[in-house]
C-alpha cells in the first residue's frame, strides 16, 4: 500500500504538537524523555519513507519526485541528528534560560526542531511559490525562535535579532520577486511557468529576470553564498550548537533544492535563464573565495564552520550552475549528503566536547586524541571529508562537482576551486593539528560520550567511508 | 596469483586496522610487511614475461554509468614498483624504533603510508589510482606533526598544502581526460583507455591543456623544479620510516602516472611539450643539485639530493623512447632503493650521536665500522658507480638522451639536456663524498665513545636494501625485462 506523501509531513507536524502538549500538560516528565519520543517518530518517519517512490501526488503545487522524496530523507534524518546532540546540549540550554523548575523551558527546545522538520519536508516538495513561502516562512520563523533560545546569553540573543532582521530582509527580497514573476507570467507554479516562458514577449523579459533575480537573492540568504553571507559566522557562533547544525544543514539543503526547482523552470527561456545561470556562476565564485579565504584565520571552531558552511555552499553553486550538464542535479545531492555527514558528525563531536562549558575554540581541542581516541578519530575523519580526501562521501562530492564544471566548460570556476581546495587542506587540518600534535591543556581527563552519541558518531563515520568507496550507493540517492 | 596481488596493500590496511584494534604493534606491522614482500615477489618472479600487457586481473565494478570499477592488475613496471613498495615497506617498519606513546598509531600510519603507495601501483582505475594515493597524505601529515624532528611543524604544512594542490590538480586533468572521449566510450579503465589511444581519441583538441595539468599535477607530487621546495625540508623532519617510504616510494607515484597514463595516452601532447619538461629537468639537476652542496646537514643533503635525482628520471620521460624510458622505470626502483637505504642510516646516526651537522660529527668510522661501510656502499650507488642499479639506469638515461633524433640539428636539445645531466654526477659525487668524509672520515673523537655500530633491526633493513641494489646492479635484466614490453607497447 502506498501511503499518500503529504501524510509524512501531516505526521511529522502532529508529533511536533504532540511534544507540545506533552510539555505543557505533564511537568514531572523528564524533558530529556521528549527529545527520545521525537527521535523514535522521527526514525518511524524516515523507515516510511524508504517505501516512497516517486508518483503522482494529485495536487498541483506538490510534488513527489526522486529529488523531493531525497530532501525529505535529508531533513528527517538532520533532525533525528540535531535531537541527539540537544540531548548533549540540554544542560547548556539551562544555564541559560530563566525558570522555576530545573526543566522549565526545555520541552520547546525538543519539540520546535520536530516542527521545523515539518516545514522543510513541505519545501522539499513544494513547486508553487505560494507553497515554497508558507513553508520557508515555516521554517525560519522556527529557527527565529532556537536561535535566540538562550535567553540569558547576550551572544544568542545577539544571534537572534541578526537572524531576524536578515532573514526578514531576504524573505521580503523573495516575496518581491515572486510578485515580478507573477505580474510577466500570472502564474505562481513553478511547472505552469515553466510552459509559459517560453511565450514570455522581448520587452517583458528584464522584468522576468529582475524577479528572478530577486528570488536569487532572497536563496542566498538562505544557502549562505556570498555576498548574502554576512549573517552566518555571527549567528552560528551565537546560536545554541545544535540549532547551528540544524541552519547548516537543513535550512541550506532546502535551500537548494528551490534554487535547482527555480533554476530548472527558468531553463525553458534561455535569454533569462542563461543570464540567471551566468548571475550564479558570480556567485558560485564569490562565495568560494569568500567562505574559504575567510576561514584561514579563524581560531574559533564554531566560526571556521560557519565560513566552512559557506565555502562548501560555493561547491555546491558550482552544480547548480552546470544544470546542462546531465550530473548537475546528482553532484548536487551528493555533495548534499555528503556535506549532511561530515557537518553534522563534527557539530556532535563540538557538542559532546563544549557541553561541560569548555570553549568552543579550536585550542580546546588540543590534545583531544589523548583524552578522547574516538572522539577525535571521528572528527579527523569528518575533517578529512570535509577538505575532500579520496575514499570519503565529500570526495565524491568535489569530484562530481568537477566533473559537472568541466563538462559545462566552466574553467574559470574550476582554476577557483584549485585554489580553495587548497584552503580547504589548510584550516580543515589545523583542526587535526590542535588534536593530534598539540598536547593536552590543563584537563586531561577523557570526555564522557552518551551511547546514542556514540552511536551516531560511529554510523557517520562508517557512512562517510561507505559512500566514499562505493559511489553507486550515493549516485543511486537521485537516479 | 590474483590474491597475492590483493595482498601487496590489503595485508598492509589489514595490518593497520588490526593494530588500531590494539594488537601488538611493531609484531603485526612485520607481520603484514612482510606477507606484502613475499606477495609481490612472487607476484613479480610470477609475472610472465613473453607476453606484454595486464596480468592477474580482478575487479569489481562500482559505477557501471561511468564504467568506474575497483580494477587491480599488474605489469611489469607496477610489479616492479610493487616489488619496491614492498622492500622499502618492510625496511621501513624494521628501522621503526619504540615509540613510548601512541606507538599503535604510529606503526598503522606507517602501514598506511605505505597501503596507499602499493594500492596506487596495483590500481587499473583511475578513480582508485588516485584515490590511494591521497590515501596516504593524511598520516604523513599526523606523522611528520607528531613525531617528526626539528621545523617539523611548517614541514608538515609545508608537504601536505603541496600535495593536496598538486592532488587537486591532478583530479581536474583525470577527470579532463576521462570526459575527452565521446560519451559511450568513457572510462575510469586504464586499459580501455590505453586500448582506446590507438583510435585517436585523445589526441583532439583540450588533449595538450590536459596534458599540461597532468604534467603539472604529477610534477608536484615528484618534486619537479620549481614545485621542489616542499621535498627537501619534508624529509629532513620527518621520520625516518616515513622519508624512507615517501623518498623512495610515494613520490615515484608520479613519475608512474607519467609512465602509465599520460604518455601512453597522449604521446602528441608529451612531444609538444617535451620543451617544457627539459627545461625543468635542468633546473631539477643543476639549480637543486648546487643546491644540494651548499647544504650543511646530512638530512637536507639526502633530501635534496632525492630531488635532484629526479630529474634524471624526468629525462628518460622525455626522451620518449625505449632506452630512455627503459632507463627511467629502472631508475625509479634504483632510487627508491639508495634512498631508502641512505634514510635509514642518516637516522641511525642522528639516533647516535644528536646531530646531522657536518661541522660537529667525523670520525665516526672508528665506532661505527658496518655503517660507515654500508653507507659508502650506499653512498657509490647514489652517485651512480658501476655494479648498482643506479649505475645501469643513469647510463640507459643518457644514451636515450643522445639518442632522440631529430633532423636537420646534430646537436639537438636532448643531447645538450643529457649533456648538463652529466655533469650532474659530477655533482652528486662531490657532495655524496663531501658528506662521507665529513661524517665518517678523521679523527676518532672522544665524544663518540659511546657511539655504537648499527643495531640488528636497522642492519637487516639497510643490507636487504644494498642487497636489492646490487643484485638489480649486476643483473638489470630481470627487472628490463619486464619492464620493456609494456614500454614497446606504446613507444614505436
Amino acid at each position: 500500500m502506498r501511503i499518500p506523501p503529504f501524510c509524512f509531513e501531516l505526521f511529522v507536524l502532529a508529533l511536533g504538537i504532540l511534544l507540545l502538549l506533552l510539555e505543557t500538560f505533564s511537568e514531572k516528565q523528564d524533558r530529556k524523555m521528549f527529545a527520545f519520543i521525537g527521535i523514535v517518530g522521527l526514525a518511524v518517519v524516515f523507515l516510511l519513507l524508504q517505501t516512497s517512490t516517486p508518483g503522482p501526488s494529485g495536487m498541483a503545487s506538490y510534488v513527489v519526485d526522486s529529488a523531493a522524496i531525497f530532501f525529505k530523507k535529508i531533513s528527517v534524518l538532520t533532525t533525528i541528528v540535531v535531537l541527539i546532540m540537544s540531548i548533549d546540549y540540554a544542560d547548556a540550554i539551562k544555564r541559560f534560560l530563566p525558570g522555576s523548575s530545573p526543566q522549565s523551558g526545555l520541552g520547546e527546545f525538543f519539540a520546535l526542531p520536530v516542527l521545523t522538520c515539518a516545514g522543510m519536508m513541505w519545501m522539499s516538495s513544494a513547486i508553487d511559490f505560494i507553497l515554497i513561502f508558507v513553508s520557508l516562512e515555516l521554517v525560519t520563523i522556527s529557527f527565529y525562535i532556537l536561535v535566540a533560545y538562550m535567553r540569558r546569553n547576550a551572544n544568542s540573543l545577539e544571534a537572534g535579532v541578526k537572524y531576524l532582521i536578515l532573514s526578514g530582509l531576504s524573505t521580503g527580497f523573495t516575496i518581491y520577486g515572486i510578485t515580478w514573476i507573477y505580474g510577466v507570467t500570472h502564474q505562481t507554479n513553478l511547472a505552469r511557468i515553466e510552459q509559459v516562458l517560453p511565450g514570455i514577449p522581448l520587452e517583458n523579459q528584464p522584468g522576468l529576470l529582475f524577479g528572478a533575480l530577486l528570488v536569487l537573492v532572497g536563496l542566498g540568504f538562505k544557502i549562505a553564498a556570498a555576498p548574502f553571507q554576512f549573517w552566518v559566522p555571527d549567528v552560528y557562533q551565537g546560536a545554541p550548537t545544535p540549532i547551528t547544525a540544524f541552519l547548516s544543514v537543513g535550512s541550506k539543503s532546502v535551500g537548494f533544492i528551490v534554487l535547482l526547482r527555480v533554476v530548472q523552470a527558468f531553463q525553458s527561456l534561455p535569454a533569462v535563464g542563461n543570464r540567471l545561470i551566468t548571475a550564479i556562476i558570480l556567485l558560485a565564485a564569490a562565495t568560494l573565495l569568500y567562505g574559504n579565504l575567510a576561514a584561514l584565520p579563524q581560531t574559533n571552531f564554531k566560526r571556521l564552520l560557519a565560513y566552512s558552511s559557506i565555502g562548501h555552499a560555493g561547491y555546491i553553486l558550482i552544480a547548480v550552475a552546470g544544470i546542462g550538464s546531465r550530473d548537475s542535479g546528482r553532484a548536487v545531492v551528493v555533495y548534499l549528503a555528503a556535506y549532511l555527514l561530515m557537518t553534522l558528525l563534527s557539530f556532535l563531536v563540538l557538542v559532546i566536547v563544549t557541553a561541560r562549558g569548555e570553549g568552543d575554540d579550536i585550542v580546546n581541542f588540543n590534545g583531544l586524541a589523548k583524552r578522547s581516541p574516538f572522539l577525535a578519530f571521528g572528527l579527523l575523519v569528518a575533517m578529512m571529508s570535509l577538505a575532500g580526501v579520496p575514499l570519503t562521501a565529500g570526495f565524491l562530492g568535489k569530484f562530481l562537482v568537477f566533473k559537472v564544471a568541466f563538462e559545462t566548460r566552466q574553467f574559470f570556476l574550476i582554476a577557483l576551486g584549485i585554489v580553495t581546495v587548497g584552503c580547504g587542506f589548510y584550516f580543515y587540518l589545523k583542526v587535526v593539528r590542535a588534536m593530534y600534535w598539540q598536547p593536552a591543556s590543563a584537563s586531561v581527563t577523557s570526555i564522557p560520550v552518551s551511547k546514542l552519541s556514540l552511536a551516531a558518531i560511529a554510523i557517520m563515520v562508517i557512512l562517510i567511508f561507505v559512500l566514499g568507496v562505493f559511489p553507486q550507493i550515493a549516485l543511486g540517492l537521485l537516479p | 596469483m590474483n590474491l597475492l596481488v590483493q595482498l601487496t596493500y590489503l595485508s598492509q590496511i589489514i595490518g593497520a586496522l588490526l593494530i588500531l584494534g590494539g594488537m601488538p604493534a611493531r609484531r603485526t606491522a612485520i607481520i603484514a610487511t612482510l606477507i606484502a614482500f613475499v606477495s609481490a615477489l612472487i607476484v613479480f618472479a610470477g609475472y610472465d614475461r613473453t607476453t606484454a600487457g595486464y596480468q592477474f586481473l580482478a575487479s569489481l565494478p562500482l559505477v557501471p554509468d561511468w564504467d568506474l570499477k575497483f580494477s587491480i592488475g599488474v605489469d611489469g613496471l607496477s610489479s616492479t614498483l610493487l616489488l619496491l613498495t614492498s622492500i622499502v615497506g618492510l625496511a621501513a617498519i624494521l628501522v621503526s624504533p619504540t615509540v613510548e606513546e601512541g606507538e599503535n598509531r604510529y606503526y598503522a600510519c606507517i602501514l598506511l603510508i605505505a597501503a596507499g603507495a602499493a594500492g596506487a601501483f596495483a590500481s587499473l582505475d583511475l578513480f582508485f589510482f588516485y584515490a590511494f594515493h591521497e590515501l596516504a597524505l593524511i598520516p604523513t601529515f599526523l606523522m611528520i606533526g607528531i613525531w617528526g624532528t626539528g621545523n617539523r611543524q611548517s614541514a608538515a604544512w609545508k608537504i601536505t598544502i603541496y600535495l593536496s594542490i598538486g592532488s587537486i590538480i591532478l583530479l581536474v586533468g583525470l577527470i579532463g581526460l576521462y570526459l575527452l572521449p565521446p560519451a559511450p566510450q568513457r572510462t575510469f579503465d586504464i586499459v580501455k583507455l590505453q586500448q582506446l589511444a590507438s583510435s585517436g581519441v585523445f589526441s583532439g583538441s583540450g588533449s595538450k591543456s590536459i596534458y599540461l595539468l597532468l604534467l603539472l599535477g604529477f610534477g608536484i607530487l615528484v618534486s619537479l623544479f620549481p614545485f621542489h621546495t616542499w621535498a627537501p625540508q619534508a624529509y629532513a623532519s620527518a621520520p625516518v620510516p616515513v622519508a624512507m617510504l615517501h623518498a623512495g616510494v610515494l613520490k615515484k607515484f608520479g613519475l608512474y602516472g607519467l609512465l602509465r597514463v599520460a604518455l601512453p595516452l597522449m604521446p602528441e601532447a608529451a612531444h609538444h611539450w617535451a620543451w617544457l619538461l627539459l627545461i625543468l629537468v635542468t633546473g631539477n639537476i643543476l639549480y637543486v643539485g648546487l643546491a644540494t652542496i651548499a647544504q650543511k646537514q646530512l638530512d637536507l643533503t639526502l633530501g635534496y639530493s632525492s630531488v635532484m635525482h629526479m630529474g634524471y628520471v624526468f629525462l628518460g620521460i622525455a626522451t620518449y623512447n625505449i632506452i630512455g624510458l627503459n632507463g627511467a622505470a629502472l631508475l625509479m626502483l634504483a632510487h627508491g632503493l639508495s634512498i631508502a637505504a641512505l634514510f635509514a642510516m642518516c637516522g641511525e646516526v642522528r639516533k647516535q650521536t644528536g646531530t646531522l651537522n657536518y661541522l660537529d660529527l667525523g670520525g665516526l668510522a672508528t665506532n661505527m665500522p658496518t655503517l660507515s661501510f654500508v653507507f659508502g656502499l650506499a653512498t657509490f650507488a647514489s652517485i651512480g658507480l658501476p655494479g648498482f642499479a643506479n649505475f645501469a639506469s643513469e647510463l640507459l638515461v643518457f644514451f636515450g638522451a643522445f639518442k632522440t633524433p631529430t633532423p636537420g640539428s646534430a646537436f639537438n636539445e636532448f643531447q645538450i639536456v643529457g649533456t648538463i645531466a652529466l655533469w650532474g654526477v659530477v655533482i652528486s659525487t662531490v657532495y655524496m663524498l663531501r658528506a662521507y668524509r665529513a661524517i665518517f672520515m678523521g679523527e676518532p673523537q672522544a665524544r663518540w665513545q659511546g657511539v655504537r655500530d648499527i643495531p640488528a633491526k636497522v642492519r637487516w633493513a639497510v643490507v636487504l636494501l644494498v642487497a636489492a641494489l646490487l643484485v638489480v646492479g649486476l643483473a638489470p635484466r630481470t627487472v628490463l625485462d619486464a619492464v620493456e614490453p609494456g614500454i614497446r607497447l606504446f613507444v614505436k
